[in-house]
């Protein structure tokens, strides 16, 4: 029991980190990244690779990071201009030519087996019950961390910028905002954080394969960073867990309802999740933790 | 030779994609939203022509009009539901909404019929050869359907008054109600009629392979393809696109493996894009 407790508990650390990135992006810059699961499969295997090739977990963590950011240039380089619906479909794509990619490219992704042994650091020293403690607390630490530092940049005037973009973002360009050059920085940065919570997730499993990466994460994702609040970090965190929570909570529930087949069950908590998104958007589009929209200073009057 | 044949395959599965693909663009010119949901309205139309195949026994052709009845129906009851309060809020919260619609319709698919593949009933046939040429009785089949739908379709909006009422909307939508167009009525009549195409394109397309839960949503990102390609919104646009695109994919898996056939719809997406984003056919992308 104790140990699906610290299990559920790092999942959920790395449901936040995935809301986090959404926020940023959609949070802050008001784009939407239906590819979400696809970055988040990036992270995982560029850091499994790279570790497993040798490299220490924290040069693979690096490298997430890195190739995380690097695929969000690539894949929102020619949307970026357009209006916003076209980056939606083009990151939906993104996401199933990733998993096309890891299923067909054996040799860098051992397809549909997956790829198994992937390093689990200080696993030997602390043992399995003390690796699963010692990863969950790394992991929440680093929720922590990302979570001050968006913080820290929602209230910074580049923060700011990126909000007024949201809003109307003629206006920002015309108040001298290089709207493109922030959008870009915006998405590559949650790209990624995305990554890195792929190659958390890679590590704390030690085995993936291109089954892990369902677009449904995606949904997960979205319907965490409603429910808990768009725009604003301490949401997303949130309705992370409570996201996950829920999920746990329907495995249960749907275990009592009698005469029913797996695949119904599957199917029946996967309806709810769906409905669950559904109302929030319509019941509480302001999520459990509304963003604060801070008032316009006062302007003094000029002193004469 | 190949490279003739290759031509032949591309423009069938073209002409196939073209039916969802009217009624994606369609909704988006209307809505102003890139509707997700067509995915499981293309599953609903093909589990619904099955079943009227195989329990009823009826063939192909009221089959197909059973499903673009069953997949319209279910379009409107959930635009009404699920997806009308939302439009004020922007184009992004209703396609993440109509992202979530899919998950439920699909599952409630999945809830009634498992995620057994599924074929339809029909007399085999052997296929027709022209030379070295290959041709299936059943593609030829699909496809002068396909063709049927579209000049059906094409009828309706240059030549009817509520076809003409739609494409105003399209065009100008405070024009249109200007001029006593009812916008509302308008939005209920284009997701009947998306939602209705979409579930025809879902039966053409499992007709001579198989269907599941998930029918729909494989053919997807090639019907978003086909509407990007043609221009968002522009419905002969997404029949020039979806051609494009099935040509592009058959000529594509002549060099790479079948197994990335959809990736093809998403590097065609980003090169288009990239040089013109508006579309073959279409509007301002910007």
């Amino acid at each position: 029991m104790l140990s699906y407790v610290i299990f559920t508990l790092t999942i959920c650390g790395i449901y936040a980190l995935l809301a986090l990135s959404l926020n940023l992006i959609w949070g802050g810059a008001g784009l939407v990244n239906l590819g979400l699961a696809g970055f988040f499969a990036v992270g995982a295997y560029a850091s499994a690779i790279v570790s497993g090739a040798g490299a220490p977990v924290l040069i693979g963590w690096a490298s997430a990071l890195v190739a995380g950011a690097v695929v969000g240039l690539v894949v929102t380089f020619a949307t970026l201009r357009l209006r916003d619906d076209y980056l939606a479909i083009v990151t939906l794509g993104f996401a199933e030519v990733i998993r096309l990619i890891a299923l067909n490219e054996r040799w860098l992704t051992n397809g549909s087996d997956g790829i198994s042994g992937i390093k689990a650091p200080l696993k030997a020293q602390l043992g399995i019950e003390g690796f699963n403690l010692f990863y969950l607390v790394l992991v929440s630490a680093i929720v922590i961390a990302v979570w001050l530092l968006l913080r820290r940049l929602d209230a910074s005037p580049y923060g700011r910028a990126m909000k007024a973009i949201r809003e109307d973002q003629q206006l920002a360009a015309f108040a001298g905002k290089d709207v493109l050059r922030f959008k870009w920085q915006a998405f590559a940065l949650s790209a990624a954080i995305a990554a890195l919570a792929g190659a958390l997730y890679a590590h704390s499993q030690s085995y993936i394969s291109p089954d892990h990466f369902e677009p449904l994460i995606t949904i997960y994702i979205f319907l965490a960073v409603t429910a808990g609040g768009v725009g604003r970090p301490t949401g997303a965190v949130v309705g992370a867990y409570v996201v996950v929570i829920f999920l746990e909570g329907t495995r249960f529930v749907t275990a009592w309802v009698p005469a029913l087949q797996p695949v119904q069950l599957a199917a029946l908590q996967q309806i709810l999740v769906g409905v669950a998104l559904i109302l929030v958007l319509h019941l509480r589009p302001q999520g459990l933790v509304p963003e604060r929209i801070p008032k316009a200073p006062q302007l003094r009057p000029p002193e004469t | 030779m190949l490279l003739l044949q290759a031509l032949i395959n591309g423009v069938m599965t073209g002409t196939l994609i073209a039916v969802p693909a009217i009624g994606f663009t369609a909704i988006f010119a209307v809505l102003r939203f890139p509707n997700f949901a067509i995915a499981s309205y293309a599953t609903i139309g093909a589990f619904a022509a099955w079943w009227a195949n195989t329990a009823l026994g009826l063939p192909v052709i009221p089959a197909l009009t059973i499903a673009f009845l069953a997949a319209g129906l279910v379009g409107v009851v959930a635009e009404e539901t699920a997806l009308r309060r939302l439009r004020g809020r922007g184009a992004l919260i209703v396609a993440i909404a109509s992202v979530a619609l899919n998950l439920v319709l699909e599952n409630l698919v999945r809830f009634f019929f498992g995620n057994d593949m599924r074929g339809y009933d029909l007399p085999l046939m052997r296929d027709l050869r022209l030379g070295e040429l290959r041709i299936g009785p059943q593609q030829l089949q699909s496809l002068a359907l396909a063709l049927a739908i579209m000049a059906a379709m094409f009828t309706f909006l240059f030549y009817t008054r509520f076809g003409k009422a739609m494409r105003a909307v399209a065009d100008n939508p405070e024009l249109a109600q200007l001029k006593g167009i009812d916008p509302g009525r308008i939005a209920i009549v284009t997701v009947f009629l998306g939602a209705g195409l979409s579930g025809a394109g879902g039966v053409l397309i499992g007709l001579d392979t198989s269907i599941d839960p998930l029918t729909g949503y494989r053919v997807l990102l090639s019907v978003f393809a086909a509407a990007v390609l043609g221009g968002l919104g522009s419905i002969p646009g997404a029949v020039a696109g979806a051609l494009a695109l099935g040509v592009a994919e058959e000529l594509a898996l002549i060099v790479a493996p079948a197994t990335y056939r959809t990736a093809v719809g998403f590097v065609a997406i980003l090169v288009m894009l990239t040089f013109r984003p508006r579309g073959i056919l279409g509007e301002r992308a910007t």
